[in-house]
């Protein structure tokens, strides 16, 4: 009965075949999705490939299992110990930097825990700790939650208590409920740059080799998945890599705002003399 | 603040402007809602119609586990597909998860213990002379059957439109199972919980009020075919 289900649906869609080799399936995280980068990106790289590539925006944690369970073809991401735990799984290929930007701490305008003050990250987490002040945590095993959770342990505090709120929601959404409860939360400063003009909140510190945020991207293994698109993921790589690719991240603006560096020095070499 | 006339603003341009993208992810919506409509209706009302119809062991617990799925949330039944067709999963050589298949199955699910039990319902309420009678007739079971199906349209109808109601409207499977690809699985639901967490609250409502608008014309359209019907019987 449900073979047949499935056989019927399958026909029924038979109208519309996926062009397998065609496809691209790209798992990443909503701070490349929502801020637009991909955007302004993906159809050049469309247009330069011929390939089409599919989005598919969740957090860092889950892409990464998308990329592990072989559902995707690629996986663009920020959480650079995860991702090396990926590589050396054997799921994910290997690792190319493409572009860093960094994250803000945000919070209410007139600072109850006096964070804007603060010598460096750990300091003004201490001072949200210690003032009781409420916090927002993504709570969702992004790559910002990850990077959240490494900051307050080196700041030496198990955020704990009414004040330290888990929202288990995407980027967007938690600088929406940090905005409506006047609570501090970390951002990545893209998502941060795209919904400012929405919300009450500031920017109230930034800065420091603690808050860099690295994207890395890694084509699925086609040892372990020897049916992923991995020509397409490769193509992918090579492009937003390349002199091409790495001008676009450069050239990418919000609200005049540079949101992205491009970091993949070893292209420059290697497309020197095709770029 | 966006306000609630700026997102009424919004919509019309929307729909009226002739916004590519918005025509393409209602036509996402709508295909993908109808596919699972056609396959799922013609089982389900088989299997409500033996349900009402036979006695058999288990008939009642049936009845009832088909009730009881009615309450299951979207998001499990997109959560227990994506298990199964993950590539690690049984039918991960189906390689259907984040296609519009994935998300018609999904549909199917959602929209069958809806048909089953209200139509069950709709055939239990038929009183079982009129089989009889439309067998005496001369009437073979297919031809007996359409014909208590036409007895009983307005609950099958309703079912229909309960059932429709439901998939078109449902976010949860269908962002588990086609994973908001632009162009290809964003539907409106899932367009709609996209720009809210963007904070593109008017853009979300604008959305909104084009899914009300287009089932709204489609169930009126429905209606009015059916009691022309009736009337001109």
């Amino acid at each position: 009965m449900i073979r047949m289900l499935f056989a019927l649906v399958l026909s029924a869609l038979a109208a519309a075949p996926r062009a397998e080799n065609a496809v691209v399936r790209l798992a990443t995280t909503t701070s490349t999705d929502n801020s637009g980068l991909l955007r302004a990106l993906l159809p050049r790289f469309e247009r330069a490939s011929g390939y089409r590539v599919q989005v598919i925006a969740v957090g860092t944690g889950k892409a990464l299992r998308m990329g592990a369970a072989g559902d995707v073809d690629v996986v663009l991401v920020h959480a650079r110990a995860a991702e090396e735990a990926f590589v050396a799984s054997g799921a994910g290929e290997r690792r190319y930097p493409v572009m860093h930007n960094d994250f803000v701490l945000v919070g209410p305008r007139d600072d109850p825990a006096g964070v804007r003050a603060a010598g460096d990250i750990g300091e003004a987490l201490r001072r949200i700790a210690a003032t009781r002040a409420p916090f927002v945590s993504r709570g969702d095993d992004s790559g910002t939650h990850k990077k959240e959770r490494v900051l307050w342990r080196r700041a030496g505090i198990t955020p704990r208590g009414r004040w330290y709120r888990e929202a288990g929601q995407g980027m967007g959404r938690v600088l929406q409920i940090a905005g409506e409860l006047g609570a501090y939360t970390l951002s990545d400063r893209g998502t941060w740059l795209a919904m400012r003009d929405k919300l009450p909140s500031a920017l109230l510190f930034s800065g420091g080799a603690a808050l860099r945020n690295p994207y890395g991207i890694i084509p699925v293994s086609a040892k372990r998945y020897p049916d992923v698109n991995h020509a397409g993921a490769m193509a992918l790589v090579e492009w937003l890599t390349s002199p091409a690719g790495q001008q676009a991240i450069d050239a990418f603006r919000v609200a005049g705002e540079r949101l992205f560096i491009p970091d993949a020095t070893r292209t420059t070499a290697r497309h020197a003399v095709a770029g | 603040m966006q306000s609630l006339g700026e997102a009424i603003a919004n919509a019309l341009g929307l729909l009226l402007g002739g916004d590519p993208e918005l025509w393409e992810i209602v036509a996402i919506s709508f295909r993908v809602s109808v596919t699972a409509m056609l396959v799922a209706t013609p089982f389900a009302l088989l299997v409500a119609f033996a349900l009402a119809h036979f006695t058999f062991p288990g008939r009642k617990l049936l009845v009832t586990l088909f009730s009881s799925l009615l309450s299951v949330p979207a998001v499990v039944v997109g959560l227990t597909f994506y298990l199964l067709l993950s590539r690690q999963g049984p039918l991960g050589d189906w390689k259907l998860l984040f296609t519009q298949s994935a998300m018609v199955i999904g549909q199917i699910a959602l929209a069958f213990p809806i048909l089953v039990a209200m139509s069950h319902s709709a055939f239990h309420a038929l009183d079982r002379r009129a089989w009889e009678t439309a067998r005496t007739l001369g009437a073979g079971p297919l031809r007996a059957t359409l014909t208590l199906m036409r007895e009983i349209r307005f609950g099958l109808f309703a079912a229909l439109f309960a059932a429709f109601g439901r998939i078109i409207a449902e976010v949860g499977a269908s962002m588990m199972l086609g994973g908001n690809i632009l162009h290809y699985t964003r539907n409106i639901p899932t367009a709609i919980a996209l720009e809210t967490s963007k904070g593109e609250f008017a853009q979300g409502i604008a959305l909104g009020i084009v899914l009300l608008s287009l089932t709204f014309s489609v169930t009126a359209l429905l209606q009015h075919l059916q009691q022309r019907r009736m009337i001109g019987r």
